[in-house]
């Protein structure tokens, strides 16, 4: 254990991290040092965007460089850098469309925010994580706030119910990925993921079926936090009991994160033994995305729907996944950036319309949308355009990546189903569309959830769905990039 | 200032937002302006960009801008660039020039109507589109543009969409251009798999570097489709029956779309592409034959039409089958020339018969006119220069243009094309002087309600007019043989093929003396003076004589007067039968067969969608079940990989 005494303990590769935490205290301090009245707590919010934006500025720092600190467990470079940006991003518009929400809802408490930044950290560990130990405890820092935000609505008992189903099941899968990483370990002797790729490239790949016993079991655990099908049973619940901005949260950053440890992962430490890890993938992208869309197709909930459809784009990028090469690793580094963009601006549209207590959330609750607020349908549409892959717009270049990076590494059928999945898809995400434009309005729609902020949120989607459609290439470029570290 | 290029497309773009978004709000002057403003704007900055190609050397005049690279993937590039040369520097001062006169004209001649806003806002648009479809640097841009300029012409047809007539035309003017789209298409995708590139610079110099033998199959295929985009396009035989009906539209629009810019969309891809078209002599035939044959055929209807704008729509399929006969023997140049000259004197025609039906309130049937030259002078007169000018009297624009295609259907075609080149032009002169007869001349037959009214447009419709009259009369001095300034000026896009009548026709064995072109040029006048002469006969002399003739050639008269029951030979071939091939269909293929297996599939996927559903119990102790099912599946198949 050598290693160990020279701990390479560099403070300022955290340092956004840390700032992240400092806010975190903050806020907290600010609210039990404040009057506990509701509405005051416009401020809470905008410390914690400030906080987001000083993370931001000193992560853009370290653009470029490849550190390895704290004993090689923690790395910083282009791709968790790349990842950084993707939580710091959807963690911020969530806050902005939180605020009004929050106050609809009345759980308008201090800790709301603070726990946010508090699961941001637990993402950016995971993204940074080079050994599997920081991983999980990425995963479970980002994991417990979550567990306790989706049970935010302390009153309603659907979101209670969505609280404990989520930590129950969690923690069931928790422990499949630690008993993985711990027969890693027993079998190579490492926690660390380029020593583990050292003892495969040393030992030959298939040697010891504890290892791969190890390795199927992480993918377990992983697959439950990207919710891919069979694992994705508690999505829909908790997706549909959540506060609505933590549905938008938890559809983005804990996914992305998940992504990012699993890419990081098995292009890392299980490179050499791709073949055993894609076919299991392959089988997971294949029922994932036909599951998702399929069950969508039967749903009258939106934040229902949204859900299935939030498992359906997981098949999607399982699909780059399975295709391990170039492409394949940049575009879910892009396609994600993507649904940051129009999954965040779909629930915002959501909360938006829905009143009081998540009332008015049915998919015919959006009638005549189109008639009575024209510019929340048209960005709805244009949301809805893009998770169905529709061009100009993000989710088209996406799945156009995807779907070449798998014809590339000769996956033909996956990308031919994938684009039959993107057909059947179109069928409900149109259908919105259909309804807010064909259908004649059944309700005033008022008193609407409008805020500067929800809305500066909103026009951000639609410019980062727009800018990624059209001019996709230079973004692309960064995330080809970010990716090389991986090799 | 080549680098300003980007902004050519800008403006526009910037109106049609602006009055998109706010326009319903916003003063009727103040669309206007905006939108004026906008084509003004692209248009000075045109001008700019054309000097800064001036500056370069003749031989070096290719400019190209890569604005962004949209999706790459492998061999396929889909990059978003402009090209400016000397073939896209005309053609976008064409479309920004006289797209700017026709946007003044419109502020005064929609002045009443209640979509302004929209008007100007779909103006600006297919404004944007058009310079898109003329700068774009490759062939999908180029797609992208010729789509929206259809898309365009779709909304202005129909622009008036209570009106029944309107939107049918509309939907015509847009299905039958998708028959020709699809050619369009296909013809792109097989230079994609033939040269994998889409880039024009690419494509070209693969092409004239001899990756493909002269005349072979690949190519012609090639540009059999592409031309088969044109003839929808370009409204040539057979997919040009939607021209007349576009007519419903606006009376400015039919100007701008549907004879200065849009339908020269054709000429200008065929042009763009004649090293192509010159590597495949079977396709410039057809090109050549089928615009001489729609020349003449749409000439032929234009004799006898009694609605003015009909008149005008017929002579422009025919002035657009003189262009591609131009091009179809090789003589790009004299198509380009054409091209531009008629964009001149058919905005000209067009707009002035815009005042003529403002005048009349509305009245489009040239019966009912006569003896307007008193009440709307300034109309008149215009309108005289550009009837003079299609017609080919020198030394007006039409004369050097037009006479430029029949020498050079001669001396690179054959007697053929040419004999058909001398009849259109003797019809053209014909049927252009007894419109301006019938309407100017003579005593008036409106009723007394619509002369009360009869009144001079007001100045914002008389300005383009004049200027329009102003480059009908000088436009012409561009190209005039022996200081040809078009043809040097193009000839790096052309080549050696596009100018120099002498040297080819000297090449084809042909052989003339260099006095021949003078004679040509007496014999075309003389024939255009002739068409005159017995339209001045028929119409002013001796009034009552057309109705003698016609009952008298009762046959041919109905016959061109129901424009060859070509619509109606449509509606039989093509859409009766369809349809009753669609009922059909409908009755027993779609609702038994598809729609079954239709909602079959989506009763089972429905169905699936069930059984899933029935699966989310909200137990969590049959969720971590299913997670239990899902470990052991991922360890059977981690343990049978081995």
């Amino acid at each position: 254990m050598a290693n160990v005494s020279i701990m390479t303990f560099n403070i300022l590769s955290i340092l956004p991290i840390l700032t992240l935490a400092g806010f975190g205290m903050i806020v907290l301090l600010v609210d039990i040092l404040s009057s506990r009245k509701l509405g005051e707590k416009n401020l809470l919010a905008y410390l914690s965007l400030m906080g987001i934006i000083v993370a931001a500025i000193l992560a853009r720092n370290s653009t470029g460089t490849t550190l390895f600190s704290f004993n090689e467990s923690f790395a910083i470079d282009n791709y968790s850098l790349f990842f950084n940006f993707i939580f710091l991003l959807s963690t911020g518009l969530v806050i902005l469309i939180s605020h009004s929400y929050i106050k609809r809802e009345e759980i308008n408490h201090g800790e709301y925010y603070a726990l946010i930044l508090f699961s941001t950290i637990g993402m950016m560990l995971m993204a940074s994580g080079a050994d599997l130990l920081n991983i999980y405890i990425g995963l479970e820092v980002m994991s417990i706030s979550i567990y306790i935000l989706t049970g935010f609505k302390r009153s309603k008992l659907i979101s209670n119910e969505a609280s404990l189903k989520y930590f129950l099941l969690g923690a069931f899968a928790t422990g499949f990925l630690l008993y993985g990483i711990s027969l890693v370990y027993g079998s190579t002797g490492a926690i660390n993921l380029k020593q583990i790729a050292g003892f495969i490239a040393d030992k030959g790949s298939i040697s010891n079926p504890l290892l791969l016993m190890g390795m199927a079991l992480i993918i377990i655990g992983l697959g439950f936090k990207v919710a891919s099908v069979p694992f994705h049973a508690w999505v829909p619940d908790v997706y549909e009991g959540a506060p609505t901005t933590i549905t938008a949260f938890m559809s983005v950053g804990p996914k992305a994160a998940a992504f990012a440890a699993f890419l990081r992962i098995l292009m890392t430490a299980f490179g050499a033994t791709h073949y055993e890890w894609q076919k299991i993938i392959y089988i997971l992208a294949l029922l994932t995305m036909t599951v998702g869309n399929v069950v969508a197709i039967a749903q009258t909930n939106v934040k229902r729907m949204l859900a299935y459809s939030s498992i359906a784009h997981a098949g999607y990028l399982l699909i780059a996944l399975v295709a391990a090469n170039d492409m394949g690793m940049s575009s879910v580094l892009f396609y994600i950036l993507a649904y940051t963009f129009m999954n965040i601006g779909a629930l915002a549209i959501v909360i938006i319309v829905s009143q009081k207590g998540d009332e008015f959330i049915q998919i015919h609750d959006f009638a005549g949308l189109g008639f009575k607020h024209p510019g929340l349908a048209v960005a709805m549409s244009l949301f809805m355009l893009s998770m169905a892959g529709i061009p100009p717009t993000a989710g088209f270049v996406g799945k156009f990546y995807i779907f070449s990076a798998a014809i590339k590494s000769g996956y033909i059928g996956l990308a031919v189903i994938g684009v039959i999945n993107s057909v059947i898809s179109v069928f409900y995400y149109l259908r919105i569309m259909v309804i807010m434009y064909m259908k004649e309005p059944t309700r005033d729609f008022n008193p609407l959830t409008l805020s500067p902020l929800i809305v500066v949120a909103i026009v951000l989607s639609v410019i980062g769905t727009l800018h990624l459609g059209i001019f996709p290439s230079k973004i692309m470029e960064i995330a080809q990039q970010s990716i090389l570290i991986l090799k | 200032m080549l680098n300003l290029v980007a902004l050519i497309l800008l403006f526009p773009l910037i109106g049609t937002v602006i009055n998109g978004l706010a326009g319903k709000r916003l003063k009727k002057e103040t669309v206007g302006y905006i939108a004026c403003g906008a084509i003004g704007l692209s248009f000075l900055v045109s001008i700019l960009v054309f000097c800064g190609l001036l500056l370069l050397p003749p031989q070096e005049r290719l400019f190209e801008k890569e604005l962004f690279s949209w999706i790459e993937s492998g061999s396929f590039k889909a990059a978003a660039g402009l090209q400016v040369d000397p073939l896209s520097g005309i053609m976008i001062l064409i479309v920004t020039g006289v797209g700017l006169l026709i946007h003044i004209y419109s502020t005064g001649y929609m002045h009443e109507d209640k979509g302004y806003h929209r008007y100007f806002c779909y103006l600006n648009l297919f404004t944007f589109s058009m310079l898109l479809l003329v700068l774009g640097n490759n062939f999908l841009l180029m797609f992208i543009g010729w789509e929206a300029v259809g898309l365009c012409s779709y909304l202005l047809i129909g622009f008036w969409y209570n009106k029944k007539s309107a939107s049918n035309a509309a939907k015509k003017a847009f299905i039958v251009n998708r028959v020709g789209d699809f050619g369009f298409i296909l013809g792109i995708m097989l230079i994609f798999l033939s040269f994998r590139s889409i880039d024009f610079t690419e494509v070209f110099h693969a092409a004239s570097q001899g990756t493909f033998a002269v005349g072979s199959f690949a190519l012609t295929l090639i540009t059999l489709l592409l031309f088969m985009g044109a003839t929808g396009k370009s409204a040539q035989i057979p997919l040009y029956t939607w021209l007349p009906d576009a007519m419903e539209g606006p009376t400015p629009v039919s100007a701008l779309i549907h004879a200065a810019t849009m339908v020269t969309a054709g000429v200008y891809m065929i042009a763009r592409c004649n090293i192509l078209y010159m590597l495949s002599p079977f396709t410039m035939t057809i090109v050549a034959s089928i615009g001489a044959v729609t020349a003449l055929f749409a000439a032929s209807i234009g004799l006898v039409q009694n609605d003015i704008k009909r008149v005008l729509a017929y002579s422009t399929i025919s002035q657009l089958g003189y262009m591609f006969l131009a091009c179809g023997v090789g003589a790009f140049t004299a198509g380009i020339f054409h091209l531009m000259t008629h964009a001149f004197f058919k905005a000209l025609l067009f707009l002035g018969s815009g005042s003529v039906i403002h005048a009349m309130s509305g009245e489009q049937d040239m019966r009912k006119m006569g003896g307007l030259r008193r009440h709307i002078p300034i109309t008149y007169k215009t309108f005289l220069i550009g009837t003079i000018a299609i017609a080919g009297i020198p030394p007006f624009a039409g004369f050097f243009s037009k006479d430029e295609i029949v020498l050079e259907s001669l001396a690179r075609g054959n007697f053929f094309y040419w004999s058909i080149a001398i009849v259109t032009s003797l019809f053209t002169a014909f049927y252009m002087f007894r419109l301006l007869f019938i309407t100017f001349h003579g005593k008036s037959r409106a009723d007394h309600h619509v002369m009360e009214h009869l009144h001079e447009s007001p100045k914002s419709m008389t300005f383009p007019l004049m200027v329009l009259a102003g480059l009908s009369s000088l436009g012409g001095f561009l190209g005039i043989p022996g200081a040809n300034i078009m043809s040097h000026f193009l000839a790096p896009v052309f080549g050696e093929q596009g100018h120099h009548t002498e040297i080819s026709g000297r090449e084809a064995g042909v052989h003339h003396s260099e006095g021949h072109p003078y004679l040509m040029m007496i014999i075309s006048t003389a024939i255009a003076i002739l068409g005159i002469f017995i339209a001045y006969h028929l119409y002013v002399k001796k009034p009552e004589l057309p109705k003698i003739l016609a009952e008298r050639f009762r046959f041919i008269y109905k016959l061109l007067l129901n424009k060859y029951y070509v619509d109606e030979m449509y509606d039989i071939l093509f859409v009766k039968s369809l349809k009753k091939i669609s009922v059909m269909l409908w009755k027993h293929v779609d609702t038994q067969i598809i729609d079954g297996s239709v909602n079959g599939v989506a009763r089972l996927i429905g169905r699936f969608g069930d059984i899933l559903r029935f699966l989310q119990t909200g137990y969590v102790r049959n969720y971590a079940f299913y997670i239990v099912l899902g470990c052991i599946f991922v360890i059977v198949l981690t343990a049978l990989g081995k």
